[in-house]
């Protein structure tokens, strides 16, 4: 187990049909940091989230997940078509049989990367509470039997999880909108729940898709704020994609910049402020301004 | 609302004129022309009647709408259909007065009603547990299923066959045909629970008609159109006929008369018993993770799949347990027919269970039970009018669709007590 990254991303490729949206793209991403994807529009940085969190298949190359303790290759739980030697050895068939009958993104989540959407989607006609519970989905007691009894260790799971539920809540300031359907919230706070219900599933590594996308500048600043809190008080990592730089350049400590689907510059925040290319592309062909998007 | 109210007679006055003229319209040539052989008679005083009856309600109730108690109605009226509410944490439902009624009133009607009666409540309950199988397929897991009418053919065919090739009884077969339902779901869900929506309507679809074609063509097995009689069910092994190959008979054990009614008496009280054992069953699992898991599947498949959750196994629990309900449900209505044939598990069948849960309400379990009784027993009230059965069952729903297009009775959430956050 890689013990200083968490995420290994090797030479991804992906294609949709003749479009190359994704020509070997190549990061690491380090225990405990917050990394930030930028790019221009259609550099390919959704794309990048959807394969490593297995929405997509990548059509080639590696992406390594080590947490919870052991290494997961994404591609390989996702279903990966049988191979010759599969054919000699019994238990490599068996397994890629596995990966392909029962395999999908859940198996990412469970391996500990979570993620949240771009257009947000919550379960709108649930509660905020019922959101967090569904997320709990694999700490819960899920035995039909337990359930239906109502035994002990049951009514014990449902308690601890409503109380993790509740913590999340506090943690993004939502406690008071608990009883309310999460379709009912207004905008900012359905980012919010967006993460918290993100963070219920336990995980090691965030993926958060422009989580300040229409946010205003107070509610950017208090999610910056509950971004360190992720990482100080939670160790857990975060990865970001964000257009607002202003916000990229005062939490990120690694920035990783696309564009037409390569990493253009990778880097500390300061590196990648000055960096030629990275400034071109954004700005054009204009050299020496500051990228202030 | 606080504008000021004051009645527009004006305007009340426009509107009886319009309805009384439309009401002259319809019934004008209905109520006033009557035939008398090959001439006709013309009845205005009915006709007059009718219209001033019409126009005078209209103007009363237009003036009515215009008070400030009929703006609140119309306003709350308009804004009934806002979907689903969250309970207050600690709310105590009016369910816990209802139901020991209910049961308390169920309990005595076989003693109090006549057979005819008791027949129609039997259909009445069967088609009560298949509303609620299929409430958690469409209602909770969103997977619109128009071949259920599959699955209960699986339970009536498996009591039947069963009977007569392992001569297996009433109460080994509702457990197994539970079962048999929710494997034949699993075999069926498999495959194509990868697909949504439209899709998977019309696979599902296939397989109610396959298994129905199946049930006509393989004649040695099932012998086809002819049927295949089901048995009753045993009394701790007393039979309800009136004369017993073996062992004793009820009435004979009992000395009593024999009296048709018992068999339906019992088939009610059994029935009576697993629909409240479903009933439960279902209100805990609405609970549970496996539960919300179905109606998070619902609103958002792939947040549920971000989330960890496997949705093939999900919507296939959705799929075993819909199943094996509609399988208890068969086993009832071949035991309650006495015998089986493929002409009961038509495609109108799948349509009126579908309708059931339409109506009332996806998800709501009160909701389905209501409309359940409706559209079963309903039908039976009005014989009279037999012909336009399906006609008025269209209007219904057309009508439901535009005015409570949520169904009968609307879904409320559990609401939860804020507590102290913890984590671990």
């Amino acid at each position: 187990m890689n013990q200083e990254n968490i995420l290994a991303v090797e030479n991804l490729v992906m294609h949709f049909g003749g479009i190359k949206a994704l020509n070997d793209v190549t990061f690491d991403i380090k225990r405990g940091s917050v990394s930030a994807l930028i790019g221009p529009n259609g550099a390919g940085k959704t794309t990048v989230f959807n394969c490593l969190t297995g929405f997509y298949k990548a059509t080639g190359g590696k992406i390594q997940l080590s947490a919870g303790g052991k290494e997961t290759s994404i591609i390989k739980v996702l279903g990966e078509p049988f191979k010759a030697t599969d054919f000699i050895s019994p238990a490599s068939f068996a397994s890629r049989l596995k990966y392909k009958m029962f395999g999908g993104s859940h198996l990412v989540n469970r391996a500990g990367l979570s993620r949240t959407f771009q257009n947000i989607r919550l379960f709108k006609e649930m509660s905020v509470i019922e959101n967090l519970l569904v997320a709990q989905h694999m700490l819960v007691n899920r035995s039909l039997i337990a359930g239906i009894l109502n035994t002990k260790g049951y009514k014990k799971a449902e308690e601890e999880a409503l109380e993790r539920a509740f913590y999340w809540l506090g943690v993004v300031d939502l406690v008071d909108s608990a009883n309310r359907l999460a379709g009912e919230l207004s905008y900012g706070q359905q980012r919010r729940l967006e993460i918290a219900r993100a963070m219920c599933t336990n995980p090691e590594i965030v993926c958060l898709d422009e989580p300040a996308a229409g946010l205003n500048p107070s509610e950017t600043e208090a999610l910056t704020k509950m971004i360190r809190v992720l990482r100080d008080e939670h160790n857990t990592t975060v990865l970001l994609i964000e257009h607002d730089m202003g916000m990229v350049m005062d939490i990120s400590d690694y920035i990783v910049v696309l564009d037409h689907g390569e990493v253009i510059a990778k880097g500390g925040p300061d590196d990648i402020k000055s960096n030629p290319k990275v400034i071109a592309a954004y700005l054009g062909a204009e050299e020496g301004e500051e990228v202030t998007l | 609302m606080s504008q000021a109210v004051g009645i527009n007679f004006k305007k009340s006055s426009v509107d009886a004129f319009i309805a009384g003229l439309m009401a002259l319209v319809l019934f004008g040539p209905i109520v006033g022309v009557v035939l008398d052989g090959y001439g006709f008679n013309a009845e205005f005083g009915r006709v007059a009647w009718i219209v001033a009856v019409v126009a005078v309600g209209r103007f009363v109730m237009s003036s009515f709408l215009q008070t400030e108690k009929g703006i609140a109605l119309a306003f709350r009226y308009a804004n009934s259909d806002d979907g689903v509410t969250v309970l207050p944490p600690g709310h105590k439902s009016k369910m816990i007065w209802i139901i020991p009624l209910v049961i308390a009133v169920g309990l005595l009607i076989p003693f109090i009603a006549s057979k005819y009666v008791l027949t129609v409540i039997i259909l009445g309950l069967i088609y009560v547990l298949l509303g609620l199988g299929l409430n958690i397929v469409v209602g909770l897991a969103g997977l619109l299923d128009l071949g259920f009418v599959g699955f209960y053919a699986i339970g009536a065919y498996g009591l039947a066959l069963g009977y007569e090739n392992l001569g297996l009884g009433f109460w080994s077969m509702l457990p197994i045909a539970a079962i048999l339902a929710a494997f034949a779901g699993a075999i069926l869900g498999f495959p194509v629970l990868r697909m949504h929506g439209d899709y998977l309507a019309i696979v599902t679809l296939g397989f109610g008609e396959i298994i129905r074609l199946i049930l006509t063509n393989w004649a040695s097995f099932t012998h086809g159109p002819n049927g295949v009689s089901a048995p009753l069910p045993t009394f701790f092994g007393l039979e309800f006929k009136r004369r017993s190959r073996d062992g004793e008979t009820f009435h004979e054990f009992f000395n009593i008369p024999y009296d048709s009614a018992y068999k339906y008496m019992f088939i009610y009280i059994v029935l009576f018993a697993v629909v409240w054992a479903v009933l439960f069953i279902k209100h805990r699992l609405v609970k549970m993770p496996i539960g919300r898991a179905w109606e998070a599947l619902r609103e958002d498949e792939i947040a549920c799949r971000s989330l960890g959750l496997n949705h093939v196994l999900v919507k296939l629990s959705a799929f075993m347990i819909g199943a094996s309900t509609g399988g208890l449900a068969g086993v009832f209505f071949a035991t309650y027919q006495g015998f089986v044939n493929p002409s009961s598990f038509t495609f109108f069948e799948s349509a009126l269970i579908l309708a059931i849960v339409v109506l009332g309400g996806m998800g709501s379990t009160l909701g389905v039970v209501i409309a359940a009784f409706c559209l079963t027993v309903l039908p039976e009230m009005l014989r009279e009018f037999a012909e336009y059965r399906v006609l008025m069952f269209g209007i219904l729903m057309v009508v439901m669709m535009i005015w409570k297009p949520r169904g009968i009775v609307r879904v409320t959430r559990t609401g939860f007590s804020p507590k102290k956050g913890v984590v671990k």
